[in-house]
């Protein structure tokens, strides 16, 4: 059923489509690049054209143990920052929801603050604190300072989604019997099940490839993107880094999709019924 | 049993309302306000020269040393970048955020808007990473620039003071050109926000009266479009102010706060130092934010 | 439970509700009797909703108590009370079929998987739904929706069934079935409804008898015929139907007495200046100043003596537009029986 929008939609302007086209392709072609350079034999230098071409750096990236401790690192990293903020997140967008209380608009900025300021910000705030407190630096600090910015992630996507729900179907299972427990379990999760799964993909995604509040919440810990960093001011292994870039794209690019096809589904439907 | 409980709940609204806050402002006002707090407090602190130990003693002569010319010299570098960038996001972003808005079907709409937020939530240090490939000397841009012979204006543009440097991957004129490609989506997402509340029937209305394309461009769509850039600026801006990642990669020597905050606590170990410079970004972002808050930016967030 | 099947099945005692400053509700009394279809009638933020809601158990009075069959429900959640609604945007869940909609109270209070199958076939034969149960609500019409609405609060057999301007989203033609269609399954069930509305057709076509809502209060409580014929004051006299209203000087004139009352335009007699009045008639002279043909009717606005408009309808019995047209500038009797007269203080 095509909306009212596109039954009359203008044609666009020649220049403006090509333009259009143009920021596109600068925003993704960067990307494409990383993937050919997977394929160059050349170790030192980065070489345009490729000099040749072989698939040997993914085996030798397979085989480096520092990797994979690093991988499987920042993999727990964003599951725990993950939960964290799913948790915290949900309980956030439902006092917000659910009641007008005082104060309720300084939620949303301050859940919002640790995206809005630089990231730098964060970092170093966090630093000086636990640092402070003489709390040693760690895996679980790293968490913490992932949880600040995760959290306003799934908090956004599930305020989104209880707004767009009718605010009667609460009332409505409870006037059939259902106590607060059965309204949640039956209404309430199922019309928030997938705002809860995209917010908590894009969470995943975001703590996954976070490396400036990293930076200064980390003690000896090497996560992916620290290791990537590291390269980037001191190359030694610029193969290797391109296929771990490769599989840091290919990581966080999934989960970001589904999410933003989820969320785009979910305003479609809503557009139907109404 | 689970009855009486709901029931116990429902009775006291106020009680769950505290259940419900008290987790999530507990984590954001203890550790995250905590922290900023700490922040401040640090900044107000100073490092003995001698021993380099923080001296946990009120005094205004850390942020005495930010205003050294040094430090001056930053911030000046850092905020006209800022501000560069800022401007070329804009520009940039509008075409594509139009197109979105007002010339796509629901579907076309869909995918692009997937393919402007995948770069925005993902892979931001692979991004950077991705041009200092592009931007090597023996690199692709090079090799695309030999190949159209305009060498002679790339080495004009290298020897120029200030923007200059011995190559694209390490002058400023690099690092302005990642960090307007990194947070580029940051400003389509707003503009094509606010140019999608401009209804149709205004844009039809307009040249019911007359108007020329131009016109209905430049009278109805782009004083529409300005609080979703002010929105979209908030970002680039801030995000410039406090990158590191970028000036160490593809940076000379000369500093940006960002790096400058990084090596003062790092290897400088002068974290009151450090935290002063922070609050340089920190009260720039709040003047913009009230300032942005006032031209109407905050519905296009 | 404590119920007393021969109490009224809704009883406000005093109840009132305050938000903040604002008496939405103000101290009302009320009965609802068992099997009534029952009228709440009244303009938006007359407190007719609120005291839905309270009754449902979304809202809790201020002060005062409700009584449901005699047992006091003022302070028992939603899901304690044997009562059902119907919302005004149907509230169906999304997630779930037709079916699964409709058994979710049967759900909840875990009733045999046979048992609810069982129940939702035969409350879908009553709301003419039958072979719907594995819908989704988005692939329902409006009209069908509300009677899955109307199926999920019915099954379980609730003492009172509120029903929050259930039609107010269907168009003209739909909206006047459904009123002869609910007004027949209350019959059936013979479940006390109470009806919100802020449209007095409705009210009147449907209830045995309508409470009249104004700032918090109840104004009237009484039959169709008693809030329309003999209403009680000048609010419910312009709110239910139209009506003339006339005070001071104009009113001692025709009944002797400065009391405002009312007269309905349609009861009023246009006759020529030289008709002779009956004995049982009031009239007063007067000059036609507009007339509005509307096909079925005719509506004149008359200037009478001594000052002040009224409103009259003559069905266009023998009349042509022409003739009615005509009208216009004429000298006129008007006259009615006195006891089409109400009093309405002040």
């Amino acid at each position: 059923m095509p909306s009212k929008s596109s039954d009359n939609l203008p044609k666009a302007p020649l220049g403006l489509t090509l333009a259009a086209l143009g920021t596109l392709l600068f925003l993704h072609v960067p990307m494409w690049i990383i993937f050919l350079y997977t394929l160059t034999p050349d170790e030192t230098t980065y070489t345009f054209p490729l000099p040749g071409f072989t698939t040997k750096w993914f085996g030798v990236a397979l085989q480096r143990a520092d990797l994979w401790r690093s991988l499987t690192l920042s993999m727990q990293v964003a599951a725990i920052a993950t939960l964290a903020a799913l948790i915290l997140g949900t309980l956030a967008a439902a006092a917000v929801y659910r009641s007008n209380f005082f104060g309720r608009e300084s939620i949303s900025f301050l859940l919002v603050l640790p995206i809005a300021l630089p990231g730098i910000v964060t970092g170093i705030a966090l630093r000086t604190a636990i640092g402070g407190l003489d709390i040693p630096f760690s895996f679980w600090t790293i968490v913490i300072g992932h949880a600040t910015f995760c959290v306003v992630v799934v908090y956004n996507n599930v305020l989104a989604r209880f707004r767009r729900t009718s605010g009667t179907m609460i009332e409505a299972s409870m006037d059939l019997g259902a106590n607060s427990f059965q309204t949640f379990r039956y209404v309430v999760l199922p019309n928030i099940a997938t705002a809860l799964l995209a917010g908590g993909m894009l969470a995943f995604a975001l703590s996954f490839d976070e490396v400036i509040v990293t930076t200064f919440t980390a003690g000896q810990q090497t996560t992916l993107p620290i290791w990537i960093f590291g390269q980037l001011s001191r190359p030694r292994d610029r193969p290797v880094t391109n296929v771990v870039a490769t599989i840091v794209i290919l990581i966080t690019f999934l989960p970001i999709f589904f999410a933003q096809k989820i969320s785009a589904e979910a305003s479609d439907t809503e557009g139907e019924t109404k | 049993m689970l009855n009486r409980i709901s029931t116990f709940f429902y009775r006291r609204p106020g009680l769950v309302l505290a259940l419900f806050l008290t987790p999530p402002l507990l984590y954001m006002v203890v550790v995250y306000l905590g922290s900023l707090f700490s922040l401040l407090i640090n900044s107000f602190f100073s490092i003995d020269d001698f021993t380099g130990m923080v001296i946990r003693e009120f005094t205004l002569k850390t942020y005495a040393q930010i205003f050294n010319p040094a430090n001056r010299e930053i911030f000046m570098r850092t905020g006209s970048m800022a501000f560069f960038v800022t401007v070329v996001d804009a520009l940039i972003a509008f075409p594509l955020a139009y197109y979105i808005a007002k010339f796509s079907s629901r579907r076309l709409k869909t995918w692009l808007l997937i393919a402007v937020t995948i770069p925005l939530w993902s892979s931001y240090l692979v991004r950077v990473y991705a041009w200092k490939l592009i931007l090597a000397k023996e690199g692709i841009l090079s090799w695309f620039i030999n190949l159209l012979h305009l060498n002679g204006p790339l080495d004009w543009l290298l020897s120029l003071p200030g923007i200059g440097g011995s190559s694209l991957s390490l002058s400023p004129i690099g690092m302005f050109i990642v960090f307007v490609y990194i947070w580029l989506p940051y400003m389509i997402i707003p503009i094509q926000t606010a140019l999608e509340r401009v209804p149709g029937s205004l844009l039809e209305a307009s040249s019911d009266l007359g108007a020329k394309p131009y016109q209905t461009f430049r009278t109805v769509i782009l004083p529409l479009a300005f609080p979703g850039v002010v929105a979209g600026s908030i970002f680039t801006f801030s995000l410039t102010l406090g990158d590191f990642i970028v000036p160490l990669t593809l940076g000379n020597s000369k500093f940006f706060i960002g790096q400058a905050v990084y090596s003062y606590q790092g290897t400088g170990g002068n974290i009151p130092l450090a935290a002063a410079m922070t609050m340089g970004p920190v009260v720039i972002m709040v003047v913009y934010l009230l300032i942005a808050r006032k031209l109407g930016a905050f519905d296009a967030l | 439970m404590m119920n007393n099947p021969s109490a009224p099945a809704i009883q406000f005692d005093q109840v009132s509700r305050h938000f903040g400053e604002v008496k939405a509700v103000d101290q009302v009394d009320l009965e609802i009797m068992d099997g009534e279809f029952f009228s709440m009638l009244g303009p938006s933020g007359s407190g007719k909703t609120t005291c839905l809601r309270m009754i449902a158990g979304f809202d809790r009075p201020t002060s005062g108590k409700i009584r449901l069959y005699g047992q006091d429900v003022s302070n028992l959640p939603p899901y304690d009370r044997d009562v059902n609604t119907v919302f005004q945007d149907y509230a169906l869940f999304p997630h779930m079929n037709v079916g699964d909609n409709i058994a979710y109270g049967l759900m909840v209070k875990k009733v045999a998987k046979e048992e609810r199958v069982r129940r939702v076939d035969e409350i879908l034969e009553l709301v003419q739904l039958t072979g719907f149960a594995g819908r989704k609500p988005s692939q329902l019409s409006g009209g069908q929706r509300q009677r899955v609405a109307l199926a999920r609060a019915l099954i379980n057999h609730p003492k009172v069934l509120l029903l929050d301007e259930p039609l107010g989203a269907l168009d003209l033609k739909l909206r006047q079935q459904m009123q002869v269609e609910l007004k027949a399954i209350q019959k059936r069930v013979g479940i006390t409804f109470i009806f919100v509305t802020h449209d007095q057709e409705e009210a009147i076509t449907m209830s045995d008898r309508i409470a009249v809502f104004n700032q918090g209060k109840i104004e009237q409580i009484g039959s169709p015929s008693d809030v329309y014929e003999r209403p009680s004051s000048a609010f419910v006299a312009g709110f239910v139907g139209t009506s003339n209203l006339v005070k001071g000087e104009v009113a001692k004139r025709i009944t002797g007495s400065e009391q405002t009352f009312s007269i309905r335009p349609e009861k009023i007699h246009l006759g020529s200046v030289r008709d002779k009045s009956a004995e049982d008639m009031v009239s007063i002279d007067g000059v036609v100043r507009d007339v509005i043909y509307l096909g079925l009717y005719t509506r004149y606005l008359v200037e009478i003596e001594g000052g002040g408009d009224l409103v009259v309808i003559e069905q266009n019995l023998k009349t042509t537009s022409m003739e009615v047209l005509s009208a216009k500038g004429q000298k006129v009797k008007l006259s009615w029986q006195k006891d089409h007269i109400s009093r309405v203080g002040g």
